[in-house]
């Protein structure tokens, strides 16, 4: 059996805070780094909004610093305007009222009812609409940034997005994920 | 008695705890504050949230489908 001494756990301390992303050390204090969390948001229809949203959202309100990558297709979770819409076609875990043949599916207007079936189902279960949650997220200091490159792939106009948003690329997308105590792809 | 009540009868998660956080950010130390919910998932999520903030659940129950807690501000 042998004891450490003070100094000696603040010297292990030190090399593994090297290569720990949530050990500081700064001279006699060993400091954890605040809980983080980066999601990058890939998705742009109605019911792959949420899950970013909510987990968003939730982790500020659990003292997480949240920054969140909005890219390709999740831009339209961004929009001022948003016309989130939801296909039945290729999703066959989607319930459905009645059940229909795929090639059904794809005729015009199923996609306009599977979305106001959507919505009708989630303000009747008491679940936000995307803008509440997006706007709980902003007053609660989450960051919002949106993949530049994709803004110009889609021709999209900074205007078009809301307010209170960053523009950026792959980069700081490490900046903010390096260190970060959650990561997560949706 | 708590200093506050919160009322989030109806609404589904994550909007309990939103509020709830909302609610304690304006209080004080030591104040106590009452919820009542109707989301089931709640029950584990207030317990959750109090253990990860740092404040109390003082009390969880439940009674008709309606849950109440109370939750003291550290």
């Amino acid at each position: 059996m042998f004891f450490l001494k003070v100094n000696d756990v603040k010297v292990i301390l030190t090399l593994v805070a090297e290569y720990h992303p949530y050990i500081l050390v700064q001279g006699d204090s060993i400091m954890t780094t605040p809980k983080s969390m980066v999601i990058i948001a890939s998705q742009g229809t109605l019911d792959w909004a949420y899950p970013p949203l909510i987990l968003a959202t939730t982790a500020a309100a659990l003292d997480y610093r949240v920054s969140m990558f909005y890219t390709f297709y999740g831009l339209q979770v961004l929009k001022k305007k948003l016309d989130l819409r939801l296909s039945p076609l290729g999703n066959p875990a989607m319930p459905m009222p009645i059940s229909l043949p795929v090639l059904m599916q794809a005729l015009p207007g199923m996609e306009a009812m599977a979305t106001a079936m959507m919505r009708k189902k989630l303000l009747s279960k008491g679940v936000a609409s995307i803008q509440t949650l997006r706007e709980l997220a902003l007053e609660s200091d989450v960051r919002f940034i949106a993949c530049q490159m994709t803004v110009d792939l889609f021709d999209m106009a900074r205007d078009d997005l809301i307010d209170g948003i960053e523009y950026a690329g792959a980069t700081s997308f490490f900046e903010a994920a390096e260190g970060a105590t959650i990561t997560l792809y949706t | 008695m708590p200093n506050q009540t919160l009322d989030t009868k109806g609404l589904n998660c994550p909007l309990p705890i939103l509020r709830a956080k909302k609610s304690l950010q304006r209080m004080t130390s030591g104040q106590i504050l009452a919820v009542e919910a109707t989301d089931p998932g709640s029950a584990k999520d207030f317990a959750s949230f109090c253990t990860q903030t740092g404040n109390s659940l003082l009390t969880a129950s439940e009674n008709g489908g309606v849950f109440f807690y109370k939750i003291r501000k550290n």
